[in-house]
């Protein structure tokens, strides 16, 4: 195949998604000339998703072709390495994004910081409980960050989305009305935190009779009118539901669409280019510098652009296979533990609690993604886990994300599968129903992995990335203990019935979980246990930063999205502060 | 009405399979005294249109070889289509039906439907060429989405689904006023057909306007 070679660029971003944007946006507004790449189609939020036909659920939720179309490209998964990896055929536990805006424009807007403990659980755990509390196999490791030090990039990602909340901690002050466990922030949120529903509230009485202290969970869905820092205007969300797997008609869902990419298509120095598939970093003849990136177009036409930095800002999967179809970084080996990239893959654990009313009634269809009642508890460090044996630990929540009828009508256990019993069921209880949720942590361990599939190949001929993930006992053994205590704040609300759902004992990639994968090309101060430094840079190629969920080395509880945007601040600082002024390794 | 007639229309299904998935739907969500079934609310005209999309040839799943079995916990690894699955599954469990009872699936009473219709979801059937809970698990997944999506996809027909479940369709724009008011919302629910037909309102956003039910469900 000829190769077309472009001019060349100060900056080629691959990706569009929420950490493509904000990097392209830094970057320009730093005077680079920057190009951002995306596979996806080209979006006008104004036009293609307007009311009433986005409140269309078979359509987005069943669906949807903003979601990776994996005629093209999927993984392969198994659950360990006796197993043959077979492609995921249809999407079911997560749902990457393809299109501008990425993954976050159908995000349902949680957004939440990790916890101090968090970038330090190695060594903060291994300080309290000793060496030997990890699981032998565990690999979780500390960010080489600490919360201190992000914090103002999280403010940062918190002004551009809105997000609203209120302070739990200002400046080590614990504020009542908030999280009390979260670590200190420097200021208030943007915007007041969301009204707690009736069915929040239900949850907020239990909980706080047990003992918890609830709070609105952080969102990034406008509680008023918001004109963000790019001085982007973001309206209130007016609650329809129809939001997680969904894009907001109204705008008031902060994501790439609606947030950021307004103000960057203003700039004369930034160019978007969509349907535009990178498949390859090139570097020079050392392999230590990156020349740019090459795509191909919706054409089928291979490109070479040239850039003087390549940023990789794509899902967790694509971020790691990037780097392995390009020869950058040591591929990682289970067998011997050497090797870096797709090491510490991992991905989050959830529960549900599903709990139900005969004297009450709810209006399940008001609500959003993003709003719920929570507890944090039994997350990070709060909790004494000498006794538990486990590492980790969850943020439990009541949810009111907006009911769609053909997947959110639980019935109580025992209730027939279909027929008439079941109808009568689904009939009684779609509006007489809660949920407890959890969302748990999830460590990373030396046998969950990402690399390229021997077998399977993608539209361009090229290998597949292989998952090699199930759940691991430490896993299981908090999510049983979760579940107790799930169970007491249900019974608190004096019910007529509740049921847990059952701890699973293998990983499927059958039913959603999250999109919530993380890993694969991890941050750290040690080349030999990370594929960038602290500031998302290659340990191999200083002039290429791989930035999002990639870089988590384990997953905290909280959704990832919050975490990963503050990190595209942070990386872009980092760009603008350090490399620019002297370009290479900046460790 | 031109348009009545549109709804007995089928691009992909064939006769002896309009029959059986008639039948089927049916047993699967029946008519009782809370209102019409499977049949009715014409999850067979859904199925049918749901057929003729992209969907009914996996047209976004991978669909490269090889093809192996794995374990459940890999998913689906069948290298049928749905269409397929809908065209073989129905033909083998008549000729099962006619075996066994002498007569085709939509003949056979109620109880005995059922009876097949649980035996294939246990995987109870040994069909030539599928596996019997694959085609339930399709079936049942179909008809569930063709009971309670939008009327616009052919099913739900009078919003009985929706009607069932008291969920009100297109969001109101009065929703933001009711996130904490625990005093339930009742309303006629709204489709996005309805709007298309005009037989509902919207506001300047377009968001539906509600006409609000008595507290009894009655208008």
């Amino acid at each position: 195949m000829t190769t077309t070679k472009l001019k060349p660029v100060d900056a080629v971003v691959v990706g569009s998604g929420v950490v493509g944007s904000i990097m392209s946006m830094e970057l320009a507004n730093a005077g680079l000339k920057v190009l951002c790449l995306e596979r996806g189609r080209m979006i006008d939020p104004q036009t293609d998703f307007v009311m009433p036909y986005v409140n269309d659920e078979l359509k987005y939720d069943r669906h949807s072709d903003i979601f990776q179309n994996l005629s093209r490209e999927t993984i392969t998964f198994r659950n360990n390495a006796r197993q043959t990896a077979l492609p995921m055929r249809e999407l079911g536990s997560f749902k990457p994004g393809e299109m501008v805006g990425g993954t976050a424009a159908h995000w349902g807007g949680n957004a939440r910081r990790f916890l101090p403990h968090d970038f330090e659980i190695r060594s903060k755990v291994t300080e309290r409980y000793g060496k030997n509390f990890f699981p032998e196999d565990c690999t979780a490791q500390d960010w080489g960050v600490t919360y201190e030090e992000f914090e103002p990039y999280y403010d940062q990602f918190e002004h551009i989305y809105g997000v609203s909340g209120k302070a739990g901690n200002l400046n080590g002050e614990i504020q009542s009305g908030g999280n009390p466990h979260e670590g200190p922030r420097s200021r208030e949120f943007p915007n007041p935190p969301t009204r707690p529903t009736p069915q929040g509230q239900l949850f907020a009485k239990a909980a706080t009779e047990l003992g918890y202290t609830p709070f609105q969970g952080p969102a990034a869905a406008m509680t008023q009118d918001y004109n963000n820092l790019y001085k982007v205007m973001l309206l209130e969300c007016q609650h329809g539901g129809f939001c997680s797997s969904h894009v907001c008609s109204q705008g008031a869902k902060a994501n790439p669409l609606t947030a950021v990419l307004p103000a960057l298509y203003k700039k004369d120095n930034f160019e978007l280019r969509p349907l535009c598939n990178v498949i390859k970093v090139n570097t020079d003849s050392t392999g230590k510098q990156a020349t740019g990136v090459t795509y191909i177009d919706a054409r089928g036409r291979e490109v070479e652009q040239p850039a003087g930095i390549v940023v990789l800002a794509t899902y967790c999967f694509n971020n790691t296979r990037l780097l392995l179809l390009s020869g950058i970084g040591k591929p990682y080996d289970p067998q011997t533990g050497r090797g870096v990239v797709g090491r510490n893959y991992s991905y989050q654990v959830g529960g549900r609690v599903h709990v139900f009313f005969d004297d009450r009634e709810f209006n399940p269809f008001i609500g959003g993604g993003q709003v719920n009642t929570s507890i944090d508890e039994l997350n990070g460090d709060v909790i004494d886990r000498a006794q538990l044996g486990f590492v980790g630990g969850a943020y439990i929540n009541c949810p009111s994300a907006g009911a769609s009828p053909i997947k959110s009508k639980p019935v109580p256990h025992g209730t027939p599968r279909w027929g008439a019993e079941w109808k009568k069921a689904v009939a009684h209880n779609y509006r007489r129903t809660l949920g407890v949720h959890i969302h748990g942590s999830c460590m990373s361990y030396r046998q969950h992995y990402l690399d390229l599939d021997p077998t399977y190949r993608d539209a361009n001929g090229l290998p597949l990335l292989r998952m090699t993930f199930d759940w691991h006992k430490n896993e299981q053994k908090m999510l049983a203990w979760m579940y107790e205590r799930c169970v007491e704040i249900a019974k608190a609300m004096k019910p007529a019935k509740y049921h847990a759902h059952a701890i699973p004992l293998k990983y499927s990639i059958i039913p959603y979980q999250s999109t919530h994968n993380i890993g694969g090309a991890v941050m750290g101060t040690d080349p030999s246990t990370s594929v960038v430094n602290r500031y998302l840079q290659s340990w191999d190629v200083p002039n290429l930063f791989v930035v999002g969920g990639s870089a988590f080395p384990q997953n905290p509880a909280q959704g990832p999205t919050g975490t990963i945007g503050m990190l595209a601040c942070w990386a872009a600082d980092g760009i603008k502060e350090i490399y620019i002024p002297k370009p290479g390794p900046m460790v | 009405m031109a348009e009545s007639a549109l709804l007995h229309a089928y691009g992909y299904l064939i006769q002896p399979e309009v029959r059986f998935l008639d039948a089927a739907v049916e047993r699967l969500i029946p008519t009782d005294d809370l209102g019409p079934g499977g049949r009715d609310a014409g999850v067979t005209c859904y199925i049918d249109r749901h057929l003729c999309s992209a969907w009914g040839t996996h047209g976004r799943n991978y669909r490269s070889g090889p093809w192996l079995e794995g374990v459940p916990e890999q998913g689906f690894q069948s290298r049928l289509t749905p269409q397929e699955i809908y065209r073989i599954g129905i033909q083998e469990i008549n000729a099962f039906c006619r075996a066994r009872y002498e007569q085709f699936f939509e003949n056979l009473p109620a109880p005995r439907q059922d009876e097949v219709l649980k035996a294939l979801e246990q995987d109870k059937v040994e069909l030539p060429s599928l596996s019997s809970k694959l085609f339930f698990d399709l079936l049942w997944r179909n008809t569930e989405e063709g009971y309670f999506a939008d009327p616009m996809y052919g099913g739900n027909r009078g919003k009985v689904g929706w009607k069932l479940l008291g969920f009100p369709g297109v969001a109101s724009g009065a929703y933001n006023a009711h996130l904490d008011n625990p005093a339930p919302y009742r309303a006629e629910p709204v489709s996005i057909l309805d709007i298309q037909l005009k037989q509902a309102q919207v506001d300047a956003q377009g968001f539906a306007k509600h006409i609000m039910l008595k507290q009894d469900g009655g208008k």
